[in-house]
């Protein structure tokens, strides 16, 4: 009984106001007014699709240390940071994923997010694999002033299949693939170029998604009246309910596609509606997700008996509680590099990642692993050869030791204002962890004042800096207020 | 423990450029102007000189690697040059060496000259530095103020002070060492400021305003050291001597193991503890006259009373607002005006603290003399609070 075990989800928490965006282009775009309702969520500066995936991947497979089960990987995404270096592999080094795992990335279509599910759900059904991780994430760039700026949204779903589904039985899959061509983006373009909305409607979605549906039903021994949750992110207005009513499925069955709260988060949006109604769906439901690029994916599954147990710490309900509306409309255009600021002197250095230095401490910079000693049990990082314990500097006896999923605090902190950054003042200090070991480094999502000694924080996986004379992205962890944490402290004081 | 250098060294003689933003000089220029000084003041021909040691921190400025950058300023005598660097306790460190040569009897009479131009960087603050490979890749894009900056944090937590006592007791700080600095010429910033006028600064790393900031400047300054026998050879009297030279260095601890608590300077207490064993100095609080402290920024000096032992822990704040280190207070603290605002060309530095101390154990401060001066203490902090080298040195009156 192949399916979904256990998933996860992740909005940046910054959203952006589409009133504010409307607002600041009436000058240019009066039209775009009509699309002046809810919010979209926003990477921060420091966010892209990758980081985006590890986090949701992080909220799938829970805080715990072994992740040895996880045996494939697959990363989905149009926005993939880097077009020849593969970014699974960085997810995986990330997520401190064995080196025997199989990866790939997946990408070139609206759809490829449930393409890669699928693969994955094929590769365990067949046995290739035992458990697979499926991780999508989408930041989408648009020019100043388009719809496209308003209708997309940033963010993540991920998925771990296996056999012993749990969450949620695999029935079915049905695949379209026609070379229509709605909107396209070269390899070297920085910009999608799209077609006439109604032709994409009439003659793209209207035709090629339901063949898909209909077999992914068909195989899976359904009628469309079985459905329960159908999940089909569009930007048209109506357009799931409209595809409901052509299939036979009941008009209640469609799912917000959270255009007023998330916006769409292009090949992560179909696996992250899924998300959001495994997070709704009672046991036995049928929950049936499609989405559209150059043909049409769909996917069916039949929630679990338990699957009120399998939620995720965060999900897509969590990543909906936890926003911050952001007004600034300049911000997000600096955010997503597009205007030319001025970035002073300071921002001068060269950003430059010796690849050999990167590799030599691979798990210590992209999967937070520090160092344990044997002998006195003292935690650190970095793991050194000489243990950091004070009267007894043991030699080569530590061994590795994660971060990433401990608790912490705030030591100490500073916000700075003289030091480049890209979202000023620089909030950085030095964490102090539940178990030992201590480090200092950069704290994001803050708000002003937020940050005292002593506030819970918990590690983000984030873009460290951005070589862009090289056009090299260098990821590190950072520490982000513990909102949950601050929450049951609050509530354990009253 | 070793026998130390109390009293096996004299300063000769020293010397201290002025201080400020030199556009009008380069870094061979600033060494000269405090080499001249130093020179006519030890009273000695460049041939004399045995050995030097030149510190500066920031190469790429334009002041070069290596001992050629001050042999060639200087046109020195083909002698041994050695370059040093240690974050900011560089010109301590300069010195250190000089005294050592001395006390080995390496040499007669040795020179040590710090120097550092960062005025030329186009912007103020330190440059930006290349801490290699590794390092960029995990720690923040900081800066020293906002290193230094968590100290205050750490403080408030550990000792219950609010936000609003201890960013008064910091302000204190600076208005004191403004206070000071405007009796010296040679200092960068030669004027008052009032504490509103410090407490309503811009901000540049919570909690530190502009003026919890010190003086980003150009300088130099050189001493010259040799035996007590050949001094007064040389016909000094009133000799100042060298009684301790302390260097502690972070290992890791602070900021990998997690008995530190980030709101004082571990290696500051190690070194003070040794330096006033090396000195024979038991009740510093009493017997130190004056000192010269790394008051980078406000927070590190208020911090600093504590390690260096003058305070009692969780006090110095209190210290400092009822004026202890004032200028009339019980143990005058940056009586020159300080890194604050005599200014602080990292090389230079120790050195330039070194030269306050001695001219006032000297009874030439003019304005800013002290009243029978006996110990003079210098302290040094390179680096960052988590990671840090730190000198403590104290020079005193012969006999004493």
């Amino acid at each position: 009984m192949v399916g979904i075990a256990a998933w996860g989800a992740y909005a940046p928490r910054l959203r952006l106001s589409r009133k504010a965006v409307t607002e600041a282009n009436a000058w240019v775009a009066p039209n775009l007014r009509a699309k002046a309702k809810g919010e979209r969520a926003m990477a921060n500066w420091d966010e892209d699709a990758l980081t985006m995936a590890v986090e949701a991947a992080r909220d799938a497979l829970g805080p715990d240390d072994d992740r040895s089960a996880v045996d494939a990987l697959y990363f989905a995404s149009t926005t993939a940071p880097f077009v020849d270096r593969q970014n699974a592999g960085i997810v995986a080094a990330a997520l401190t994923l064995e080196k025997a795992i199989a990866s790939t990335d997946v990408t070139g279509s609206q759809r490829c997010g449930l393409a890669a599910l699928g693969q994955a759900l094929a590769a365990v059904q067949g046995g290739a694999a035992k458990r697979a991780l499926v991780a999508t994430g989408e930041h989408r760039r648009a020019r100043a002033a388009s719809s496209q700026e308003l209708d997309n949204g940033d963010g993540a779903a991920a998925f771990v299949i296996s056999a012993e589904a749990g969450a949620a039985e695999f029935l079915g899959r049905g695949s379209i693939t026609d070379d229509f061509v709605d909107h396209f983006r070269g390899a070297d373009s920085e910009f999608d170029y799209g077609w006439e909305e109604r032709w994409i409607r009439d003659e793209g979605i209207v035709k090629l998604v339901p063949p898909a549906i209909r077999q992914a039903l068909e195989v899976s021994g359904l009628s469309a009246s079985d459905v329960s949750h159908f999940c089909f992110p569009s930007t048209f207005a109506g357009m799931a309910a409209s595809l409901a009513k052509t299939i036979g499925i009941a008009p209640e069955a469609v799912r917000d596609n959270l255009a007023l709260t998330l916006g769409e988060a292009g090949c992560a949006h179909g696996p992250l509606m899924l998300a959001h109604a495994l997070e709704q769906a009672k046991p036995g439901e049928i929950v049936l997700v499609a989405q559209f690029g150059q043909g049409a994916e769909a996917l069916v599954f039949r929630a679990g008996g338990d699957i009120g147990d399998r939620r995720p710490a965060r999900g897509v309900t969590g990543s909906l509680a936890d926003r911050k509306i952001e007004d600034n409309y300049l911000k997000f255009l600096t955010f997503n590099g597009l205007v030319e600021w001025d970035k002073g002197m300071r921002a001068e250095k060269d950003n430059k990642t010796a690849l050999t230095t990167l590799y030599r401490n691979q798990d210590q910079i992209l999967g937070l692993v520090g160092g344990r000693c044997r002998e006195t049990g003292v935690v650190q990082f970095p793991r050194t050869r000489i243990s950091v314990a004070p009267n007894n500097p043991a030699v080569d006896t530590q061994e590795p030791y994660r971060f990433a999923e401990r608790k912490a605090s705030v030591l100490s902190y500073s916000a700075d204002y003289l030091t480049f950054s890209m979202s000023p003042p620089n909030h950085y200090g030095m964490i102090v962890f539940e178990g030992g070991g201590r480090i200092m480094m950069d704290i994001t999502d803050v708000e002003q004042g937020e940050v005292d000694s002593g506030l819970p924080v918990k590690m983000v996986f984030r873009i460290k800096d951005v070589d862009e004379k090289r056009g090299f992205t260098r990821y590190f962890w950072k520490a982000a207020p513990d909102r949950a944490a601050i929450a049951n402290t609050a509530l354990a004081a009253e | 423990m070793a026998k130390g250098i109390r009293d096996k060294v004299a300063i000769l003689g020293m010397g201290c450029s002025k201080f400020g933003e030199r556009w009008d000089a380069g870094p061979d220029d600033l060494m000269v102007e405090a080499y001249i000084e130093a020179m006519a003041d030890a009273g000695i021909e460049p041939s004399q000189l045995d050995a030097a040691w030149f510190s500066t921190h920031v190469d790429e400025l334009g002041t070069g690697k290596g001992g050629t950058p001050l042999s060639i300023a200087l046109r020195l005598p083909n002698i041994a040059v050695t370059r040093v660097e240690n974050f900011c306790a560089s010109g301590s460190e300069a010195f250190r060496g000089a005294v050592y040569a001395v006390a080995a009897g390496a040499a007669d009479i040795a020179i040590a000259v710090g120097v550092e131009k960062l005025k030329d960087t186009g912007y103020g603050g330190l440059p930006v530095g290349n801490p290699g490979t590794l390092m960029p890749q995990i720690i923040p894009n900081g800066s020293a103020p906002g290193n230094f900056a968590q100290l205050a944090s750490a403080y408030r937590a550990k000792h219950g002070v609010s936000r609003e006592d201890l960013k008064r007791a910091i302000a204190h700080v600076s208005v004191k060492s403004h206070a000071n600095g405007a009796k010296n010429k040679k200092a960068h910033l030669q004027k008052a400021v009032t504490e509103e006028q410090v407490l309503n600064a811009p901000m540049i790393a919570e909690p530190l305003g502009l003026f919890d900031c010190c003086g980003v400047s150009d300088g130099a300054a050189a001493a010259i050291v040799t035996t007590p026998e050949i001094a007064r050879a040389l016909g000094k009297k009133n000799l100042t001597m060298v009684k301790a030279l302390q260097l502690s260095v972070s290992n890791g601890y602070e900021s990998q193991y997690n008995g530190w608590d980030g709101s004082h300077f571990h290696t500051a207490r190690i070194a003070a503890g040794k330096a006033y064993r090396e000195a024979g100095i038991e009740r510093p609080r009493e017997q130190i006259s004056m000192m010269e402290v790394h008051d980078c920024f406000s927070i590190t000096e208020l911090v600093t009373m504590e390690d260096l032992f003058i305070s009692p822990e969780g006090q110095g704040w209190r210290d400092v607002l009822e004026g202890f280190y004032d200028a009339d207070g019980g143990l005058p603290c940056q009586i020159d005006g300080g890194l604050k605002c005599f200014g602080h060309p990292i090389g230079a530095s120790g050195l330039r603290m070194l030269y306050e101390m001695y001219l006032q154990l000297q009874g030439r401060a003019g304005e800013r003399q002290l009243k029978d001066p006996v110990f003079g203490m210098t302290h040094n902090l390179g680096g960052a609070p988590a990671s840090n080298v730190c000198s403590v040195a104290i020079i005193g009156q012969e006999g004493a």
